[in-house]
């Protein structure tokens, strides 16, 4: 079996439009575990993780996956902060990403009905995906991410708009993910997620990686000041 | 204003009457105008999905030029198309001119630059929200066009009865390749535009009612299919 | 459904065109209009069974068409451009078949008297002098050309054509009286159009019988030399007829409201 992990990120920056948003980053992500990548808005958490999914180019330095770059794209999947809804029926949504690579249609949607069971949404196969609620359609989205069981997930503030009911869906979806084995990158603000779902933290400020560390060494004792100020609520922007 | 009056009692009186030379016309301008637009479409849809997608230099211009073209005057088609299909022009040994083919394909040229403008600006802003999600999915180029083809179809379903709206009342440029022959090319417009031409007012306006009546029939049929499509699909 | 649609226009088009004795001519639209044709075709396709398909069209274009070799044979009535087209090498030969005659249309009150005069020329003169609105076809047709001869028989030269009163309409025979009739003017007009015109209004026939406002018809076929795909043989065949005892009863004994339109002539 191919294996996407270890991903490096040697020197790599960002820069859109003569702005720069981040970088020059150098980081390793490991094989295992579910990094929560904090910071202040504007911190570069989202440019980040759209870096390392290969959603943005570098512009300077380089991303490499332990898979040939054909191969890696297969292996990863992004959630994104706003779901996009393909204008199709949840089940639709589901079997997109296994049809479009060819599984035939009867097997794809086995698979999807088996985690529209998962997801509580059993009896909506047929609705217009767009007609679910923000919970149920995050949901969906993050399931139509997992349904090819990708070994590297990204999660961009996934629970950003949503009420607690649907985030804590979410996290025992992320967390049955993480169990089964899928490397987890995911940004949050909330800094209660961030303490139950993280084994380590990357902790981002103006573009930079402030501190890497595990999870509790970096909630008991960060070792930055920034770092400090952002966990008592000092450092917002 | 006695004409138009005069114009209803004729359509009304060819219909009930299944005047046969109507009915001929009538399924000749269907027929063709159809043939076209779905040809025009299969060339038009991919198109305009592929100019969403596509980023390169020339993008700009070759979208200017579409628009541009979406305002070609039938008559220079026509004129162009005849000048190609004669038998002195490069594809004369096709025998094509005057037959209902030369039609289509002069309408094809007319209608595919509408139907592909009108599908690139609505697929354009289908692209705008599915660009991410369908890169993180991993899907190549023409995966993405079809994709979007697929989602968007009840705007491209717009997009070809705008190029059926154009193609069915067009005259300029089948009067030219199709030669208005009874029985062959002859059409409800350029059967309007002999009647005209011998001054029969109430008949031009009658088979124009007829005309109309035609168009009203097909778009109506089509947004049926659209809503049954709607309940049942999505 | 596609593949239905276009079954269903190769029938359509092979139904009317491969069917063998097809036989595309370019005739004018004052030939047509004179709804001749809708008694010619169907005898010709008794007699001889020629399906002969008409492509109405001016003079300027029926040539063009038979230059192109898009059409087997024309018929048309200009002598000058049915000559070039000869001494091009573009037709076989030319046959006279048969002539109509041009007449003056214009209003009833008939402001220039043009009912009195003598000759064309001199009709047209009256008009000139009162300047009187008068729509001219300007579209390069045999009617057109006509005109443009009988002006210049009368001597009123083109500057003297002002557009205050000479109206060109750059159009058919039957838009062009259409058009005449919106201005009341005076207007050219071949008289089998004429009588076939729905649309008169105030327009009356004023001046004709002159017999420089003969008009006669020609069939040339066109060329198999320059164009070897033309159906020459079936040409001949329907030269033919269109010179035979049957056609010449037809064509003289076709009338409107009892007016007999042509005169068969061929030799």
């Amino acid at each position: 079996m191919v294996n996407i992990l270890p991903l490096s990120v040697q020197n790599a920056s960002v820069t859109r439009n003569g702005k720069h948003l981040l970088g020059p980053v150098d980081l390793e992500i490991g094989p295992t575990g579910l990094t929560i990548v904090l910071g202040p808005n504007g911190a570069g958490k989202s440019t980040l993780l759209r870096l390392l999914h290969g959603l943005e180019k570098p512009s300077a330095g380089r991303v490499r996956y332990a898979a040939p770059r054909s191969k890696a794209f297969a292996l990863q999947a992004f959630v994104f902060q706003t779901p996009v809804m393909l204008r199709r029926t949840v089940l639709g949504n589901l079997t997109y990403p296994l049809t479009v690579h060819g599984m035939a249609r009867h097997e794809a949607e086995k698979q999807a009905l088996t985690w529209l069971k998962t997801l509580g949404l059993s009896g909506h196969e047929q609705q217009r995906a767009s007609q679910l609620s923000g919970g149920e359609r995050q949901k969906l989205a993050l399931a139509r991410a997992l349904i090819r069981a990708p070994q590297l997930l990204f999660l961009d503030e996934p629970c950003a708009n949503l009420d607690g009911a649907a985030t804590r869906d979410i996290e025992r979806l992320i967390l049955e993910a993480r169990a089964a084995g899928t490397r987890i990158l995911m940004a949050t603000h909330d800094l209660g997620q961030a303490r139950r779902l993280a084994t380590d933290v990357l902790f981002l400020n103006k573009g930079q990686v402030v501190e890497s560390a595990p999870a509790d060494a970096f909630f008991e004792a960060p070792q930055t000041q920034e770092a400090q100020a952002f966990l008592k609520g000092d450092l917002v922007l | 204003m006695l004409e138009i009056w005069q114009g209803i009692q004729a359509a009304f009186w060819l219909i009930v009457t299944f005047d046969a030379d109507l009915y001929e016309i009538a399924a000749r301008s269907l027929l063709v105008t159809c043939s076209a637009v779905a040809i025009a479409a299969l060339i038009g849809l991919p198109l305009g999905a592929w100019l969403a997608v596509s980023r390169y230099r020339l993008r700009r211009l070759v979208i200017a030029v579409l628009n541009a073209l979406m305002g070609l005057p039938p008559v220079v088609v026509g004129l162009v198309v005849y000048l190609m299909l004669s038998r002195s022009g490069p594809f004369g040994v096709m025998g094509l001119l005057f037959t209902p083919w030369a039609m289509i394909i002069a309408q094809v040229v007319i209608l595919t630059p509408l139907i592909a403008s009108i599908a690139h600006q609505s697929i354009r802003d289908l692209w705008a929200e599915y660009h991410d999600l369908l890169i993180s999915l991993n899907t190549t180029r023409p995966q993405r066009i079809k994709t979007l083809l697929w989602d968007s179809r009840r705007a491209l379903l717009t997009a070809a009865l705008a190029g059926f709206g154009r193609g069915i009342g067009e005259v300029g440029a089948i009067m030219i390749v199709g030669g208005n022959i009874d029985h062959v090319t002859r059409v409800m417009t350029t059967a309007i535009a002999l009647e005209t031409s011998k001054g029969d007012f109430a008949l031009a306006i009658g088979l124009g009612f007829v005309l109309i009546g035609l168009a009203v029939a097909v778009n109506l049929a089509l947004h049926m299919l659209s809503g049954t499509e709607v309940r049942d699909r999505w | 459904m596609i593949r239905s649609i276009l079954t269903a226009i190769a029938l359509l088009a092979s139904a009317s065109t491969l069917s063998a004795d097809t036989l595309k001519m370019a005739v004018t639209t004052s030939f047509h209009n004179s709804g001749l044709s809708d008694i010619l075709l169907p005898e010709i396709a008794k007699d001889t069974g020629l399906d002969v398909q008409l492509i109405v069209v001016g003079t300027g274009q029926a040539i063009r068409l038979g230059e192109a070799g898009d059409v087997d044979a024309i018929l048309v009535h200009s002598r000058k451009a049915e000559d070039a087209f000869l001494a091009g090498g573009f037709g076989t030969h030319r046959r006279e078949i048969m002539y109509n005659d041009f007449v003056l249309i214009g209003p009833s009150d008939d402001p220039a008297q043009i009912a009195r005069a003598e000759t064309a020329a001199a009709a047209l003169t009256a008009i000139a002098s009162a300047k009187a609105p008068f729509a001219s076809r300007g579209d390069d047709s045999g009617t057109h050309k006509k005109e443009l001869a009988l002006w210049g028989a009368a001597n009123i030269l083109e500057e003297r054509r002002a557009p205050g009163w000479y109206n060109e309409a750059g159009a058919g025979m039957g838009a062009t009286l259409n058009t005449a009739a919106g201005l009341n003017a005076y207007v050219l007009a071949d008289r089998a159009s004429w009588l076939n015109f729905g649309n008169k209004q105030s327009l009356t026939l004023l001046f004709s019988g002159d017999p420089v406002l003969f008009n006669q018809y020609a069939f040339l076929p066109v060329s198999p030399t320059k164009h070897p795909h033309v159906k020459h043989g079936l040409a001949l065949k329907l030269e033919g007829w269109l010179t035979s005892p049957r056609a010449a009863e037809l064509i003289n004994n076709y009338t409107i409201n009892g007016e007999t339109l042509f005169t068969f002539n061929a030799e």
